[in-house]
C-alpha cells in the first residue's frame, strides 16, 4: 500500500500541485505562488478543447463499433461454440495477447504508401497510383484502435450472455415468440450490462491513448494525449501539461463513476 | 431451419473476423522471411537472413536484456505485494478497506499517459535519473490490479474455514501462511506473476517516458522504426518477440485453468 501510495497517489498529487505553478523556472520545494493560470489559458484556448472533444468522439466510435462487431461473436460462442467454444475463444483471444506495439506497427506496415496493402494493389493491378489516405490520419488510427480492442470487447458480452437462465429460451418459445421476438426481448435486454462493460473497458483506455496516434495517426490524426506528451518533451511547459492531464483524469473518473452506476463491478470482476 | 442458417452465418462471421484478425500478424510473419528490405509485394524470395541479423547486434540484446530485468523484478515485485493486499482485503475487516481497494484498482483506470507523465515529474523532482528502475516502479503500479484481480478471485474461491481450523489446531497466524494459504493459492500466484511478466515487457506507453538512455525492448523497437532499411529485422524481431509472450500467456492461462 505504501508502494501505492509512493508511486501512484503521490506522482498525481505532484501533477495536481504542478498544474498550478505559473511556470518552470526555480526549484519545485522552492517559494512560488499558486496560481490558475494554467487552467485559465487552457480554458480560453479552443483548440484544446476541441481535441479533446475529437478524442472523445474517436474514442467514442471506437468503441460502439467494437462493441457491434464483437457482439455476434460473443453469440456466436456462447449459444453456437459448442464442444469447440474453448477453443474458439483462445483463437480469437490470441491476437490480443500479442504485444500491443507490434499489432500497431503492423498496421503502419499495412497502411503505408508503400507499404503491404499498397503495393498489393497496383502488383496485382486494382490500382495505379498508392492510397496516400491510408496511413497518418484520424481513420488509421480508429481501424487500428478496432482492430486492437475487438476481441477484448467479446468477453463482457460473452460472459453476460452465459449468465441467461436457458430455460428462458424455453419458456418464451412455448409461449409462441420466434427467435427474433426472443432476441429482442430476452437475449440484447439481458446482455446490455455486458454490453455497456465492453463499451467502457474500450473507451477508457482509448481516450488516454497517445502511442497509436503516434505510430500510424501523424499529425493529422493526433489525439489529446499526444497533446500532454507534447507539452513534456519537446514544447517543455510541464505546469501546463500538467493542468492538460488533470482534465484527462478529472474527465476519466467521472466517465468510470457513470460506468459504474450502469453496470455492477461484481460482474466485471468474474 | 432459421436456427440452423444463424448458426451457419455466424460460424462465417466468425471465421471471418478471425481471418482478419490473424491477417496483419501473418504479414508480418511473411515479410520476416522475404528477401528484400522494402516492406511491399512483389515478394523476392525466401531467407533468414534477417532472424540472424537480429543476434549480431549489441543494442538490440541489451534492450532485451534491459526488458527482460524490468520485467522480472516488476512481476516478482507486483506479485509479492498483490499477494499481500489480496490477504488483507480477504481476510481482515478495517475501515479503509473500500478506500484500499480502490486504490489497488485504480492504476487500470488512470490512463497511462497520465501516470507516464505524473512519475516522470516525480522523478525529475526528486532528481532521481531515469533509468530501468524507474520503468521497474512504474510496472509494478500498473501490474498490481492484475496480480489483485488474479490472486483475489482464488482467495475468494477457497473456504476460510481451513485456515480457522489450522489456527484452532494451534498453527501460528505465519505457519498458517506458509503451510495452507500459500499452497493453495501458489497457482493463482504463478499466473499472476506471469501475467504482471508479460504487461511490463509488452508495456510502451510508460516506459517510453521512464527508460531514460537505457530503452527496454519494446521501447528500442519503436526508435529502429524509422530506420527503412532494418525495419525487416524488426520484424523478425517482432515475430519472435510474439511467439515469446504468446507462449508466456497460454502457460498463464493453462496453469490458471488447471487450478479450478
Amino acid at each position: 500500500m505504501l508502494w501505492l501510495g509512493v508511486f501512484f497517489l503521490i506522482p498525481l498529487l505532484l501533477m495536481f500541485a504542478y498544474s498550478f505553478r505559473p511556470d518552470m523556472r526555480g526549484d519545485f520545494f522552492g517559494v512560488w505562488q499558486p496560481t490558475f493560470e494554467q487552467y485559465s489559458n487552457l480554458a480560453s484556448e479552443g483548440s484544446y478543447w476541441r481535441l479533446l472533444g475529437i478524442s472523445a468522439i474517436t474514442a467514442f466510435i471506437i468503441s460502439v463499433v467494437a462493441v457491434i462487431l464483437s457482439y455476434p461473436i460473443a453469440y456466436f460462442l456462447a449459444f453456437h461454440g459448442k464442444q469447440h467454444a474453448a477453443f474458439y475463444l483462445i483463437l480469437l483471444l490470441v491476437p490480443f495477447w500479442t504485444s500491443y506495439l507490434l499489432r500497431v506497427m503492423a498496421w503502419k506496415i499495412m497502411l503505408g504508401t508503400e507499404g503491404v496493402i499498397n503495393s498489393f494493389l497496383i502488383y496485382t493491378n486494382i490500382i495505379q497510383e498508392p492510397l496516400t489516405a491510408l496511413l497518418y490520419n484520424r481513420n488509421a488510427v480508429i481501424l487500428t484502435l478496432i482492430y486492437v480492442w475487438v476481441p477484448f470487447a467479446t468477453l463482457p458480452i460473452l460472459a453476460a450472455l452465459q449468465r441467461i437462465d436457458i430455460s428462458l429460451f424455453e419458456a418464451a418459445a412455448d409461449l409462441g415468440a420466434r427467435p427474433l421476438r426472443q432476441f429482442f426481448r430476452i437475449t440484447l435486454p439481458l446482455s446490455l450490462p455486458g454490453v455497456f462493460a465492453a463499451f467502457f473497458m474500450v473507451f477508457i483506455p482509448t481516450i488516454g491513448e497517445y502511442v497509436t496516434p503516434l505510430l500510424v495517426g501523424g499529425s493529422r490524426g493526433s489525439l489529446y494525449g499526444n497533446i500532454i506528451q507534447d507539452f513534456f518533451t519537446k514544447a517543455a511547459n510541464w505546469p501546463f501539461g500538467s493542468a492538460m492531464s488533470m482534465v484527462m483524469l478529472a474527465g476519466t473518473l467521472i466517465l468510470v463513476a457513470v460506468a459504474t452506476r450502469l453496470i455492477n463491478l461484481r460482474d466485471l470482476l468474474e | 431451419m432459421t436456427t440452423f442458417r444463424n448458426s451457419f452465418l455466424l460460424r462465417g462471421y466468425y471465421f471471418g473476423l478471425i481471418a482478419l484478425l490473424y491477417l496483419p500478424i501473418a504479414v508480418l510473419l511473411l515479410f520476416s522471411i522475404n528477401a528484400s528490405t522494402s516492406l511491399s509485394f512483389p515478394l523476392r524470395g525466401l531467407t533468414f537472413d534477417w532472424y540472424e541479423k537480429l543476434f549480431t547486434s549489441d543494442a538490440l540484446i541489451r534492450s532485451a536484456r534491459n526488458s527482460l530485468v524490468v520485467a522480472l523484478g516488476s512481476s516478482l515485485a507486483a506479485t509479492l505485494l498483490g499477494t499481500m493486499v489480496g490477504l488483507l482485503m480477504m481476510r481482515y475487516q478495517f475501515r479503509s478497506k473500500g478506500l484500499l481497494v480502490a486504490m489497488a484498482v485504480l492504476p487500470l483506470i488512470v490512463p497511462y499517459i497520465v501516470l507516464a507523465v505524473s512519475l516522470f515529474l516525480l522523478f525529475t523532482v526528486l532528481k532521481i535519473d531515469r533509468s530501468l528502475l524507474t520503468v521497474g516502479i512504474a510496472h509494478t503500479v500498473i501490474a498490481l490490479p492484475y496480480v489483485l484481480l488474479i490472486v483475489g478471485s482464488r482467495l475468494a474461491g477457497f473456504d476460510a474455514h481451513i485456515e480457522e481450523a489450522a489456527m484452532d489446531l494451534g498453527a501460528d497466524y505465519p505457519t498458517t501462511l506458509r503451510r495452507i494459504v500459500i499452497p493453495m493459492i501458489a497457482p493463482a500466484m504463478v499466473s499472476a506473476w506471469l501475467t504482471a511478466f508479460t504487461v511490463s515487457f509488452d508495456e510502451f506507453a510508460l516506459a517510453l517516458f521512464l527508460a531514460g538512455t537505457h530503452p527496454t525492448f519494446p521501447v528500442y523497437l519503436y526508435g529502429q522504426l524509422r530506420f527503412a532499411n532494418r525495419l525487416p529485422i524488426m520484424i523478425a524481431l517482432a515475430v519472435l518477440m510474439m511467439i515469446g509472450t504468446l507462449a508466456l500467456v497460454l502457460i498463464a492461462e493453462r496453469v490458471r485453468r488447471s487450478e479450478n
